[in-house]
C-alpha cells in the first residue's frame, strides 16, 4: 500500500482540491443533464394527488363548504376541510415563531390565497377539477391592508382565535392585532445623544414585501406505511431535522418513526425553512388513504400563500457631528408580518437580527424597537437570502447614511471611512451588544474604490451633470456606495433555538479501509454546492482528495441530527463541525501512524496527506495507509475503525462583510435605470471554493437587483394582492441582468475552526442599498433625499418629475 | 394551473378545421401556437370543451412574397418571419417587432396568424400591422373575406371575427422602398408585455417626410392607428416641434389601463416618448 510514484508535495496539495480550490460542481454532472431528483420527480406506487381550494378573499367569514359536487367529479376521492381536522388537533399548527397558523381556515379566512379546503385526487387533472367544485359561501369583511391601521381602535380583529390574549409569544401585546413589541439598546442614552447633537437625519424608509420566489416551488410527497407504521415524507425543506421534530410533535407520531427526506432542491432563499399547511394535509391524507399523497404548489400559489420577505416599515434616526462622526442611531420598526406570524427567526429573536443595524460603524449609543402587527396578508416574514433581517437593518443604516452625507455635503465613501470600526477596535462590543469576531474596513473600502476607480466616476457624473442641465443629455449618472456587516452562523445554542432546538449543526465522517470517505451533515443545500466544497474542507484536514469523499446532506434517517439551511449557516456551523469532525479523525490517525512507524505520538506531525516522522519525512503513512490499518490490523489500546462525529455548538456569529460600488444611467424620460458597472468585494474569511462564492454573489446581486429595481407585493383595500405571477412579480433573467464584478479581501474568523465565514447572503445584504444609493445619488444634487423601493420605471419617472426634471 | 378537460382535434386541412368550428360551435377555441390560449386555459379563465389544433393546415404555413405584395400565412411563427431574409430586406419592420416579443422559445411556437387574431391588446403585432395597411383574410363556411386591421379590433379580445371563422393570412403591401421605419417597446422585463410601444412607418424625400403611418400597442382597448399624429408629420422635415405636436396627438388617442406597469398617466407618458423616439430612428434609417 506504499505509495509508488514519487509525486512532489505541490502535486500532492493539488491532488486534495482541498480549501482555497475552485473545484468544479460535482452536483453539475447531474443537474446540467437533466438527471436532478426533486420532490416532483418523484413517483411511487398508487400515489394520490393533493390541491387546495383557496380563498378569494383576504378577509371574510367561511359560512359554509360543500363538498357534494367535488366528491362526484371521477377520481376525487376526499375533500379535507377544517373540520376534519379538528377531531385530530391539526386545524392549527405552531409556526417557528412561537405563533399558530391555521392549516384549513377556521371559519373565517385571513388573506387571499389562504388554504380552505384540501382535495386528494387520483391525479393532478381530477384533484384540480375537483377544488373547481368545491363550493365556499363567504360572508366578507373589512380588511386591514397598511400595517399603520392594524393598531387603530377601530380596525377589526384579525385573529379571532388569539383575540383577547394579551400575552403572546413575545410578551404583552398592546391590540388584538399586535404580535409583539422587542427593543435592544440604550433608548435613554439614543435620546439624549439626539437631543444633543450638532446634525440629527430622520427618514422614514420602507423595505417592500418581496418574496424569495424559489425556481423550484415548494412541495412533498407524504407516505404512511400503515404495517411498519412508519411515516417518510420528502419534501422541499431547508431544516429536515426540524420538520421531523415538529411533525413528530403535532401528530403524536414517534420521532423515530417518521423519516424526513429533501432530495435534490430547486433553490430555497428561506421560502422553504417554514411549515405549510400542505405539509400536514398530505401526511394526513396519505394516513387516511394509506396511499402515498404528492402535494406541489404552482408558482401563484408559491407567490400567493407561501412565506414572502421584508415589509418593515422603518424610522431611521442619526445624531453627528458637523464634521460627520456618528454619535448615535436610533430605529423604529411597524414590521407587517401578515395573517400569522410565520417568521423563521431564532426564538428569542422576534425582530431577528434587526439589531445589526449600528451596521460597520462605531457608534457609541442606539436603541431600536419594532412592533410586529397583524394585516390581511400571507404569513411569513422569512430571511429571504439574508440572516433574520439583516438585509432590512443593511438598507436602513446605508441609505441613512447617504441621507447623512447630503446633508453635511460630504463624499458617501468618506463619511463611511470616518465611522468605520476600525481594525485594531476587534472583536468589538457594539452598542447594541453583538461582539463582531474580526474585521478590517477600512482595506475593503479602499481596494473596492481603487478597483472601480472612484474619483474617476465622480468626475464623470460631474460633467454628466453638467452636460444634463446644458439640455445636452437625457440621462443621469448615480453611483452607489454600500458597506455591510452582515452576521450569520446561527448560532451559539445559549442564545439561538428554533421552537427550542438549538441551532448547533453536526457532521459524521466514515473513512472506509480503501482510503475514500463518506460524510454526512446536518444542512442542506439548495443549490450552494455542499457536496462540492464539504469535502474540500475534509480534503484540507486530513489529506483525503476531494473526489474521494462523499457528501449526504438531507435523510434524518442517515444524517446527524442539524437545523438546517439558511442564513448563511452551513458554512459556520456545519463547516466547523465537519472541520472538527475531521480533526478527531486526524487525532486518532495520528495513534495509528505512531504504532506503525514504532515512534511516540508526539514524534509525528502532520504533512498535506500523511504523518511523517519529524526530521525524517521519508519516514511517514499516508492517510490512505492510515484508513486501511484501521480496519485491517489490531492496534493495541485502539478500537478498530476511522470514523467520527461531531455536533458543533459556535461561540459566537460570524460577521462577513463587503464594499459594494454600483454605478448606473438613468433615462429620466422613460424612468428605466440601467446598471452600467457594479463592483462586489466581500469578505467572507478563509474561502473555501472562490468559484462557488462568485456563483453566490452573482445570484444574489441579481436578487437584490430584482428587489431594488421591481419586486413588489401589495394588496388593495379589499385584500387582493398584486405580484402574484412571474408576468408582474420581477425575476430577471439574464438579459435584464448587468455584468457582475467581483473581488475579495480574506480577513478569517478567529473563533471558526477554518476561520470561514460565510458569504450566501452577503450579495442580496450588500446589493439592495448599493444599487438603491446609485438611484438615489443620481438625483441627489437635484435635492432628492429618499424615495421608496422598487425603483421601476414609472416611480423613478415619478421622482424626476416631482424634481422638475421631466418635459 | 391545470386546464380543465377538452376534446383536441387536428384537421390536415383548412376546410375540415372550417368543418369542425361550424359544426362543434361555441364550445370549440382554435389554438395555433398556443401562447396566450394555453395559459388561459391552465389558469380556467378559458374552458373550451374542444380545441380544434390548426398546425396539420399545410396551407396556413407559407410566406409568399409577389413584387411588393406580401401575404404571410396565419401559421407562420415569429421565429420563421424573422429568419425570412427576403421579407426582412422589403420590410425590416416585422423582424424588428418580432424580436420584442417573448423569447425564442416562444417566439419558436407563437404565430402571426394567432398574435393578431386573439385581439389581445399586449399583443406587439395588430399595431405593427395597422401601421402596415394591412389587411386579414377569414375563411368561414359562407367562403372567404378580408377585414382591414384597423377595422377589426373592437375591444379587447373582441374582434370582427366571427366564432365559426378562421383568420388565415396577413396580406400588405410592402412599404416603399428607402422607406424607414422602427418598432420601440418599453417594457419591463423579457416576455412582459409593452408599458407602451410604437410602430412607425415613413417616407422622406428631399428632407420632408411624404408618407408617415404610427400604430401604438398596449395602451388602449385595442390596438391604436394614430392616423393624426400621422398626418401631423406629412410634409414637415420632421422637425422637434413638429414631432412634439405628433407625439401628444399620439398621446391624446391612447387610454391605457392603470397597472403592474404605471398608472394610467405614466403609461400615456411613455406612449409619447416611444412614438417620438421611434420618429427619429424611423427618421435615420431612411433613405
Amino acid at each position: 500500500m506504499n505509495d509508488q510514484t514519487p509525486i512532489t508535495r505541490e502535486q500532492r496539495i493539488e491532488k486534495l482540491q482541498g480549501q482555497g480550490c475552485s473545484r468544479k460542481r460535482v452536483e453539475d454532472v447531474r443537474f446540467t443533464q437533466g438527471k436532478g431528483n426533486y420532490v416532483d420527480d418523484i413517483k411511487l406506487p398508487g400515489m394520490l394527488f393533493g390541491d387546495f381550494v383557496r380563498s378569494p378573499y383576504g378577509h371574510a367569514n367561511v359560512k359554509s363548504i360543500n363538498t357534494e359536487a367535488a366528491l362526484k367529479v371521477p377520481g376525487v376521492l376526499a375533500v379535507i376541510t377544517a373540520e376534519d381536522l379538528k377531531p385530530l388537533n391539526l386545524h392549527y399548527m405552531p409556526t417557528l415563531a412561537g405563533d399558530v397558523q391555521a392549516v384549513l381556515a377556521d371559519e373565517k379566512v385571513l388573506f387571499q390565497g389562504q388554504e380552505v379546503a384540501f382535495v386528494v385526487a387520483t391525479d393532478r387533472y381530477a384533484a384540480a377539477d375537483g377544488v373547481e367544485a368545491v363550493e365556499v359561501d363567504y360572508e366578507a369583511l373589512p380588511v386591514i391592508n397598511d400595517p399603520h391601521k392594524s393598531m387603530d381602535d377601530d380596525a377589526p380583529t384579525l385573529r379571532e382565535d388569539i383575540a383577547g390574549k394579551m400575552e403572546g409569544a413575545h410578551g404583552a401585546r398592546k391590540h388584538n392585532n399586535h404580535i409583539f413589541f422587542w427593543e435592544e439598546g440604550d433608548k435613554e442614552g439614543t435620546d439624549k445623544a439626539l437631543a444633543d447633537a450638532e446634525v440629527v437625519v430622520e427618514e422614514q424608509i420602507t423595505y417592500q414585501r418581496v418574496h424569495p420566489c424559489p425556481l423550484e416551488t415548494c412541495g412533498c410527497v407524504a407516505s404512511m406505511d400503515k404495517i411498519t407504521g412508519k411515516l417518510t415524507v420528502w419534501g422541499t425543506f431547508q431544516a429536515p431535522h426540524a420538520v421531523r421534530t415538529v411533525a413528530s410533535l403535532i401528530t403524536n407520531i414517534a420521532e423515530h418513526n417518521i423519516r424526513i427526506i429533501s432530495p435534490d432542491i430547486g433553490g430555497g432563499f428561506g421560502n422553504k425553512v417554514g411549515v405549510y399547511p400542505g405539509y400536514i394535509c398530505s401526511i394526513v391524507a396519505s394516513i387516511v388513504t394509506g396511499a402515498p399523497v404528492k402535494w406541489v404548489e404552482d408558482r401563484i400559489e408559491n407567490l400567493t400563500a407561501t412565506a414572502f420577505a421584508r415589509d418593515y416599515h422603518m424610522t431611521g434616526k442619526l445624531a453627528a457631528t458637523k464634521e460627520g462622526i456618528i454619535t448615535g442611531l436610533s430605529a423604529y420598526v411597524l414590521a407587517d408580518h401578515g395573517a400569522f406570524d410565520a417568521c423563521a427567526d431564532p426564538t428569542k429573536f422576534p425582530a431577528g437580527f434587526f439589531s445589526i443595524v449600528t451596521g460597520a460603524y462605531d457608534i457609541p449609543v442606539a436603541h431600536v424597537g419594532v412592533d410586529g402587527v397583524y394585516t390581511n396578508k400571507a404569513p411569513g416574514g422569512v430571511a429571504y437570502r439574508c440572516s433574520f433581517r439583516v438585509t432590512e437593518a443593511a438598507y436602513l443604516i446605508e441609505r441613512m447614511i447617504d441621507i447623512l452625507a447630503r446633508k453635511l455635503d460630504m463624499d458617501p465613501a468618506e463619511i463611511r471611512m470616518k465611522n468605520f470600526i476600525k481594525k485594531e477596535q476587534f472583536p468589538y462590543d457594539s452598542a447594541l451588544g453583538w461582539e463582531y469576531d474580526s474585521g478590517d474596513y477600512h482595506t475593503a473600502m479602499e481596494k473596492a474604490l481603487d478597483t472601480i476607480d472612484y474619483k474617476a466616476l465622480r468626475a464623470e457624473q460631474a460633467e454628466n451633470r453638467a452636460a444634463f442641465d446644458r439640455g445636452e443629455t437625457r440621462t443621469l449618472m448615480g453611483i452607489g456606495v454600500a458597506f455591510f456587516t452582515e452576521i450569520v452562523g446561527a448560532g451559539p445554542v445559549k442564545n439561538c433555538d428554533i421552537l427550542g432546538l438549538g441551532m448547533f449543526d453536526s457532521c459524521e465522517i466514515r473513512i472506509h479501509p480503501t482510503g475514500s470517505a463518506t460524510a454526512r451533515l446536518g444542512t442542506i443545500s439548495q443549490g450552494q454546492g455542499h457536496a462540492t466544497t464539504f469535502p474540500q474542507i475534509i480534503a484540507s484536514e486530513i489529506g483525503i482528495p476531494a473526489e474521494d469523499i462523499t457528501l449526504e446532506e438531507g435523510d434524518t434517517d442517515t444524517a446527524p441530527y442539524g437545523l438546517g439551511t439558511y442564513g448563511s449557516r452551513s458554512t459556520p456551523v456545519a463547516g466547523a463541525a465537519t472541520a472538527m469532525a475531521a480533526r478527531k479523525i486526524k487525532a486518532k490517525a495520528q495513534m495509528i501512524a505512531a504504532y506503525l512507524l514504532e515512534v511516540h505520538d508526539s514524534d509525528l506531525e502532520w504533512d498535506v496527506d500523511r504523518f511523517q516522522v519529524k526530521g525524517n519525512p521519508e519516514l511517514h503513512k499516508t492517510m490512505k495507509e492510515i484508513a486501511f490499518a484501521a480496519y485491517t490490523q489490531a492496534i493495541p489500546g485502539l478500537e478498530p475503525g476511522l470514523e467520527a462525529v461531531s455536533y458543533y455548538d459556535p461561540p459566537n456569529m460570524t460577521y462577513p462583510f463587503g464594499a459594494y460600488i454600483g454605478v448606473v444611467d438613468i433615462d429620466v424620460d422613460t424612468g428605466e435605470v440601467d446598471v452600467r458597472r457594479f463592483y462586489a468585494l466581500d469578505d467572507c474569511g478563509t474561502r473555501i471554493n472562490p468559484m462557488i462564492i462568485e456563483g453566490q454573489v452573482h445570484g444574489g446581486l441579481t436578487e437584490a437587483l430584482a428587489i431594488v429595481m421591481g419586486q413588489d407585493i401589495s394588496y388593495d383595500e379589499i385584500g387582493n394582492m398584486s405580484g402574484s405571477s412571474l408576468m408582474d412579480f420581477f425575476l430577471p433573467t439574464a438579459v435584464e441582468t448587468p455584468n457582475w464584478e467581483t473581488g475579495f479581501t480574506e480577513t478569517p474568523s478567529p473563533h471558526h475552526p477554518i476561520g470561514a465565514k460565510g458569504v450566501g447572503e452577503s450579495p442580496n445584504v450588500g446589493g439592495v442599498p448599493a444599487l438603491s444609493n446609485a438611484v438615489h445619488d443620481a438625483f441627489a444634487h437635484k435635492g432628492l433625499t429618499h424615495t421608496q423601493m422598487p425603483h421601476d420605471h414609472w416611480r423613478v419617472w415619478k421622482t424626476a418629475q416631482s424634481l422638475g426634471l421631466t418635459e | 394551473m391545470i386546464p380543465g378537460s377538452f376534446e383536441y382535434h387536428r384537421p390536415s386541412s383548412l376546410d375540415d378545421a372550417v368543418g369542425l368550428m361550424s359544426s362543434l360551435g361555441e364550445d370549440a377555441l382554435l389554438v395555433a401556437g398556443g401562447h396566450s390560449l394555453i395559459p388561459m386555459m391552465k389558469l380556467r379563465m378559458a374552458a373550451p370543451e374542444h380545441l380544434i389544433d390548426l398546425q396539420d393546415v399545410q396551407s396556413l404555413k407559407s410566406i409568399s412574397i409577389d413584387g411588393g405584395k406580401v401575404a404571410l400565412g396565419a401559421m407562420v411563427t415569429q421565429a420563421e418571419l424573422i429568419a425570412s431574409e427576403e421579407l426582412c430586406a422589403i420590410c425590416p419592420l416585422l423582424k424588428e417587432a418580432s424580436l420584442q416579443i417573448a423569447d425564442p422559445q416562444i417566439r419558436n411556437l407563437g404565430t402571426i396568424g394567432g398574435n393578431v387574431a386573439n385581439g389581445d391588446p399586449g399583443n406587439d403585432m395588430p399595431a405593427v400591422m395597422q401601421t402596415l395597411g394591412a389587411t386579414y383574410m377569414l375563411t368561414g363556411p359562407d367562403g372567404e373575406r378580408e377585414v382591414a386591421a384597423k377595422d377589426f379590433y373592437e375591444a379587447a379580445y373582441f374582434t370582427a371575427r366571427e366564432d365559426n371563422e378562421i383568420l388565415t393570412a396577413i396580406c400588405f403591401d410592402a412599404p416603399a422602398k428607402g422607406h424607414g421605419s422602427a418598432y420601440l417597446k418599453q417594457k419591463r422585463k423579457i416576455g412582459d408585455y409593452a408599458t407602451a410601444a410604437a410602430a412607425v412607418v415613413l417616407e422622406i424625400s428631399g428632407g420632408n417626410c411624404t408618407a408617415a403611418s404610427i400604430g401604438l400597442t398596449n395602451v388602449g382597448d385595442t390596438p391604436l392607428l394614430a392616423e393624426e399624429a400621422s398626418a401631423i408629420l406629412v410634409g414637415s422635415s420632421l422637425d422637434d416641434d413638429t414631432v412634439k405636436k405628433a407625439m401628444e396627438a399620439a398621446r391624446a388617442i391612447t387610454d391605457p389601463a392603470s397597472d403592474g406597469r404605471g398608472p394610467k398617466e405614466f403609461r400615456t407618458h411613455i406612449a409619447g416618448i416611444m412614438v417620438q423616439r421611434a420618429i427619429a430612428l424611423a427618421q435615420s434609417r431612411a433613405k
